[in-house]
C-alpha cells in the first residue's frame, strides 16, 4: 500500500480557515477511504468472508430440514447450561437462527466493507407549502364550499352533523347481545340451592367425597365445592369461579369474631376461596397465624377474625358460608353466602 | 401526436417513445413503468439519503419483530383451535394425560409437543412479541430524549404511541389465548378491573365475557381481537408511520456540514438496502436462537385454567407489569355511595384512572412541550439530551416511575430472591411512587447541567493533553489543547430557547392589561423549562477569543 493512500495523509479533514467565528460550521469532512477501498487484497478477503457466511447459512438450512426429518419430537437431551430441553426444538431453532443470522451478517458486512461509504447531503424541503400554494388552495376550497352552500344552508349543515353524530350509536346498540344483562347473577352462587330443609353437602375437592367434622383437623386448609357439581360439567368453570370454598379449623378459643364463630361448626369455618380484590383463588395459608394470602396481589386475610383484610389491596373481608352437619354427620351448608363473592362492583351492597 | 400518418411505416411505430432498452431487465422495467409509473416513484427514492447512527436501528427492530410476529402468527393460526369446548387430553405429555381442558389449551399443547417445529414457532412468536414491545419502548425513548418528536413529527409520535398501546394490549390478548392457569388468572384480573368501573362495570363484564366469568366465549372473542382487529389497525398505523418517516426524512445529529436544511448520509441503494435488509435477518436469527435456548411461557408447567386454582408468582409479561404494580400497592379503599352502591376505589383508581393517565400523558407530550416553548419552526437536528435538561429529567422521572411500579408488580419475586419482607417492598413502592420520580427529576436535571458546564469548559479551555509544563517561576501546569473545529461546532451547535415572556403589564397606551391563567401558567412552565436554572449559557465567540488570545493561557 502506498503511503499517500493512507487516511492520515489527507490532511486534517474538515478544518477550514478561521473566519473569526470559532464555532462556525466547517462543512462536510472529506471522505476517508477504508482499508478495503485501497487494498485489493483486503477487499478480496472481505468478499470471501461474506460468501463464507452465505455458504454456512445454506448448510444451516439443510441442517434445519435434516433435523425436522430425523429428530423424534419426544426426544429430550441434556445440554449444558440449558438443562433438559427438547432436541427437536433446540436443533430447529439453532439451525434456523444460524441460517437467518448469517444472511443478515453477510449483507451487513458486505455493505460495511465493500459498498461505498461516501456520505452525501440531500436537500430538505419545508413540509409547509409556500404562501402562494396556500392562498391558491384556500381559494379553491372556498369556491367549493360556496358552491356546496354548506355554510349558507345552516339547517342542512346542522341536521347532517346531528345524523352523523347519532348513526354510530347503531353500532354500539348492536353490541348489546354480546352478553346477558347482569341482573342478580353476580350475587348468587351455586350454594343458593341449599335450604335448611334440603342442605347441600360440602364435597372435598381432593377426595371428591363428603366430609365429617372429624375429617378436618385443626390447622389444616381444605378446599370444597357444593354437592352435585362435577368437574366434567358443562358449566363447571363458571360455577367453581364462585362456589369454591376453603375450610379451616381453628381452636374455638382462638376465633376472635363471634359472628364468624356462629357461622362455623365446632371451629370449622367455611370462607369463599375467591379473593375480594380481583378474584384470584386464595391458596396460601399460614397455620400459626391463621392468615390466608392471595398469591396474585398479596391480599392477606385473618381467618380467625372473620377474614378481615390485614394487608394488601383487597377492600373487604371474604364472605363466609354458614355450615352445620346433617343427620349422617356430614358437613353441609344450609343457604347461600350472605354477600356476593369475588371482586366488588357498583351494584354490590356493602 | 402524428399517429394518423404512421400506419405501415416501421420508422414511426406508435408503440413506445422510448429508446431501445439495453437488456431484458430494462425492458421489463419499461413494461412495468407503462402500467404503474415506477420510474417516477423510484426517482426520488432509489438513492434517498439516510443518516447513520446506531440508535436509528431501534425503529427497525420494531418493524422487523412485527413482521416476524405476523409470519409466525399465521403459522400458529393454522393449528390453534380458539374454542373453550371441553376435551380430555390424550397427547404425549404424560403429566396432563386424562385431564379435562379446553380445546384452546389442548391445541396449544399439541402445537408444543406433537407438531414438529410448533414449539419453536410458538416461542419465536412470544419472544418476538417481547422484543417488539421492548423495542417500541426504547425507540420511543430515543425519539423523546433527542427531541425528534418536535414539529413536523408530532403526529408521527402519536401514531407510534398508539402502536405501543395496541402492541401492549395485543400482547395481553395473545397470552390469554392458550387458556392455561397463568393466562386465566390474567383474564380474571381484567374482570376485576371491569367490575370496579362505576355504573357500567357489571354490564361491561357481562358483554365482554358473554355472561359470567369465565363463560365459553372469551377465547374465541379474544382470538378475533388478537389476530384480526388489533393487528389490522396496527398495520394501518405502521404504514402511515413509515410513510411519514419517508416524507419527513430522517432526523440527524448536529455535526460538520449538517444543517436543518439537508440530510447527510448514505443512499438507500445499495448501502441501506443491504444494511437494513440484512438487519431483518439478524433480528430474526437472534430471536430464533433465543427461542431455541430459552423457554418462555411453558404452558404445560402451569396446567389448564381452573378458576379455583392458581400458581404463585402469577405475573403478566413485563410490559403489563406496571399495571400489576399499581394494583398491588394500592390500598384497598372501598366506599359506599348513594346507599347500596359500592365504589371500589382500590381497583378503579389504579387501573381505570392512573393507568390511562400515565399513557395519555406520554401521547400528548409533544403538544404540551410545543405549547410551552411556543416554537413554531421545523426541527430536523436532534437535541443532545443534556441540552434539554427539563425534558430529559421528565423522561428519566417517567422511567423511574415505571421501574418502581415494576418492582411493585413483581414484589413476590423480589421478596423471595432478595430475602426481603413483602410488606416492606409494598410500603417502599407506595412511598416511592410519589418520591422516586421527584428525586430522579432533580438528580437528572442537575446531571444535565453539569454536563453542559463540562461542554462549555471544553470549548473554552480545550482538551486535557496530559502534558505537564513547568513555568519559569516554578509552577506546574497541564497543557490544554484547542479542540478541532468540528468538535467546537458540535459542542456549540445547539440553540438555546428563551422562555416565553408575559406580555407587558401595561400596553403602549398605559392601560393595565391582565394576563389570563393560561398565559401565566405557560410563562411559568416556560421559565421552568428554559429559565436561568435550566440551561447553562453557551460559550460566546468573544469568551473563546478572550481566553485563547491572551498570553500565558494553557
Amino acid at each position: 500500500m502506498s503511503e499517500e493512500k493512507l487516511p492520515e495523509s489527507h490532511g486534517s479533514a474538515g478544518e477550514v480557515a478561521d473566519h473569526g467565528d470559532p464555532f462556525a460550521d466547517p462543512g462536510l469532512p472529506a471522505h476517508e477511504p477504508r482499508r478495503t477501498d485501497i487494498d485489493e487484497r483486503a477487499a478480496k478477503r472481505a468478499e470471501r468472508q461474506v460468501s463464507l457466511m452465505f455458504v454456512i447459512s445454506m448448510l444451516a438450512t439443510v441442517g434445519f430440514i435434516a433435523s425436522y426429518v430425523a429428530i423424534d419430537p419426544d426426544k429430550i437431551v441434556y445440554i449444558f447450561p440449558l438443562g433438559h430441553v427438547s432436541a427437536l426444538n433446540f436443533a430447529l431453532g439453532m439451525t434456523l437462527g444460524v441460517a437467518l443470522f448469517l444472511i443478515g451478517a453477510g449483507a451487513v458486512h458486505w455493505a460495511r466493507t465493500l459498498m461505498s461509504d461516501v456520505e452525501m447531503p440531500a436537500e430538505r424541503h419545508p413540509i409547509e407549502a409556500d404562501d402562494e400554494v396556500r392562498a391558491d388552495v384556500i381559494q379553491q376550497f372556498r369556491t367549493g364550499a360556496a358552491e356546496s352552500g354548506f355554510g349558507r344552508r345552516k339547517m342542512i349543515r346542522n341536521t347532517l352533523i346531528g345524523s352523523m353524530a347519532l348513526v354510530p350509536l347503531s353500532g354500539v346498540v348492536l353490541l348489546r347481545d354480546l352478553g346477558p344483562l347482569p341482573e342478580k347473577k353476580l350475587k348468587d352462587t351455586g350454594w343458593k340451592e341449599a335450604t335448611p330443609q334440603k342442605p347441600l353437602q360440602l364435597i372435598n375437592m381432593s377426595t371428591n367425597s363428603p366430609m365429617t367434622a372429624d375429617d378436618i383437623v385443626i390447622g389444616s386448609l381444605t378446599f370444597a365445592m357444593p354437592q352435585g357439581l362435577h368437574t366434567h360439567d358443562e358449566d363447571f368453570q363458571q360455577r367453581i369461579a364462585k362456589d369454591a370454598l376453603m375450610l379451616v379449623r381453628i381452636a374455638p378459643e382462638d376465633i376472635k369474631d363471634d359472628t364468624s364463630k356462629e357461622l362455623g361448626f365446632q371451629g370449622i369455618l367455611a370462607y369463599s376461596k375467591i379473593c375480594t380484590h380481583v378474584g384470584c383463588p386464595i391458596s396460601l395459608y399460614e397455620q400459626q397465624t391463621h392468615h390466608a394470602l392471595c398469591p396474585c396481589h398479596q391480599s392477606t386475610f385473618d381467618l380467625a377474625d372473620g377474614a378481615r383484610v390485614i394487608f394488601g389491596p383487597a377492600g373487604h373481608p371474604l364472605p363466609q358460608l354458614k355450615i352445620t352437619t346433617d343427620e349422617k354427620g356430614f358437613l353441609v351448608a344450609t343457604g347461600d353466602f350472605d354477600e356476593p363473592v369475588g371482586p366488588s362492583y357498583w351494584e354490590r351492597a356493602r | 401526436m402524428s399517429s394518423a400518418s404512421s400506419t405501415t411505416s416501421g420508422a414511426a411505430k406508435p408503440a413506445s417513445t422510448r429508446a431501445n432498452p439495453a437488456n431484458k431487465w430494462e425492458a421489463a422495467a419499461d413494461w412495468t413503468d407503462g402500467r404503474l409509473g415506477i420510474y417516477s416513484l423510484a426517482k426520488a427514492n432509489l438513492r434517498k439519503i439516510f443518516p447513520d447512527h446506531w440508535s436509528f436501528m431501534l425503529g427497525e427492530i420494531c418493524l422487523y419483530s412485527f413482521i416476524i410476529i405476523i409470519m409466525t402468527g399465521v403459522y400458529l393460526t393454522l393449528f390453534f383451535k380458539p374454542s373453550m369446548g371441553e376435551v380430555i387430553y390424550n397427547g404425549s405429555y404424560v403429566p396432563l394425560k386424562g385431564i379435562s381442558m379446553s380445546e384452546a389449551y389442548a391445541s396449544t399443547m399439541d402445537i408444543s409437543f406433537e407438531i414438529r417445529g410448533g414449539l419453536l414457532i410458538r416461542q419465536i412468536h412470544h419472544w418476538a412479541a417481547l422484543v417488539f414491545v421492548a423495542a417500541m419502548l426504547v425507540h420511543m425513548m430515543r425519539v423523546f430524549f433527542t427531541g425528534a418528536f418536535r414539529k413536523p413529527r408530532e403526529i408521527n409520535w402519536v401514531f407510534g404511541f398508539l402502536l405501543l398501546i395496541l402492541g401492549m394490549f395485543d400482547g395481553f390478548f395473545g397470552y390469554s389465548l392458550p387458556d392455561d392457569l397463568l393466562s386465566g388468572t390474567g383474564i380474571r384480573f381484567m374482570e376485576g378491573a371491569l367490575l370496579a368501573t362505576p355504573l357500567v362495570g357489571t354490564y361491561l363484564q357481562m358483554f365482554l365475557f358473554g355472561g359470567e366469568f369465565p363463560g365459553h366465549d372469551i377465547v374465541p372473542r379474544f382470538f378475533t381481537i388478537h389476530v384480526l382487529l388489533i393487528p389490522g389497525i396496527m398495520l394501518g398505523l405502521l404504514v402511515a408511520h413509515l410513510i411519514l418517516v419517508f416524507y419527513h426524512k430522517h432526523t440527524q445529529w448536529a455535526g460538520p456540514g449538517k444543517t436543518e436544511k439537508n440530510v447527510v448520509g448514505m443512499p438507500l441503494m445499495p448501502v441501506y438496502m443491504a444494511k437494513a435488509g440484512g438487519f431483518f435477518f439478524l433480528v430474526f436469527g437472534i430471536i430464533a436462537a433465543i427461542s431455541a435456548i430459552a423457554s418462555i411461557n411453558p404452558i404445560w408447567a402451569y396446567g389448564p385454567y381452573r378458576p379455583d386454582q392458581v400458581s404463585t408468582d402469577a405475573q403478566p409479561d413485563w410490559y403489563m407489569g406496571f399495571s400489576e404494580g399499581l394494583i398491588r400497592v394500592m390500598p384497598g379503599w372501598e366506599i359506599s355511595v348513594w346507599g347500596g352502591h359500592t365504589l371500589n376505589l382500590g381497583v378503579f383508581i389504579p387501573l381505570m384512572v392512573v393507568f390511562p393517565l400515565v399513557l395519555v400523558a406520554i401521547g400528548a407530550y409533544p403538544f404540551i412541550e410545543g405549547w410551552i416553548t411556543g416554537d413554531k419552526r421545523e426541527h430536523h437536528i436532534l437535541d443532545r439530551p443534556r441540552n434539554a435538561p427539563v425534558r430529559t429529567a421528565l423522561g428519566a422521572a417517567w422511567i423511574s416511575l415505571y421501574l418502581v411500579l415494576l418492582i411493585g408488580g413483581g414484589n413476590d419475586l423480589f421478596a423471595t430472591h432478595l430475602h426481603l419482607s413483602l410488606n416492606a417492598i409494598t410500603y417502599f413502592v407506595r412511598v416511592g411512587f410519589f418520591a422516586v420520580p421527584v428525586i430522579t427529576f432533580i438528580v437528572t436535571k442537575r446531571w444535565c447541567l453539569g454536563l453542559q458546564r463540562r461542554d462549555k469548559e471544553k470549548v473554552l479551555h480545550g482538551r486535557e493533553t496530559g502534558v505537564i509544563k513547568r513555568l519559569p517561576h516554578g509552577e506546574f501546569v497541564e497543557v490544554h489543547a484547542q479542540l478541532p473545529q468540528q468538535d467546537l461546532y458540535k459542542l456549540t451547535a445547539h440553540e438555546q430557547i428563551q422562555p416565553v415572556e408575559l406580555p407587558a403589564q401595561r400596553d403602549e397606551n398605559g392601560v393595565a392589561r391582565k394576563a389570563g391563567v393560561f398565559t401565566r401558567t405557560r410563562a411559568k412552565l416556560s421559565r421552568g423549562f428554559y429559565g436561568e436554572g435550566s440551561q447553562i449559557p453557551k460559550p460566546t465567540a468573544e469568551e473563546h477569543h478572550e481566553i485563547t488570545s491572551g498570553h500565558g493561557h494553557h
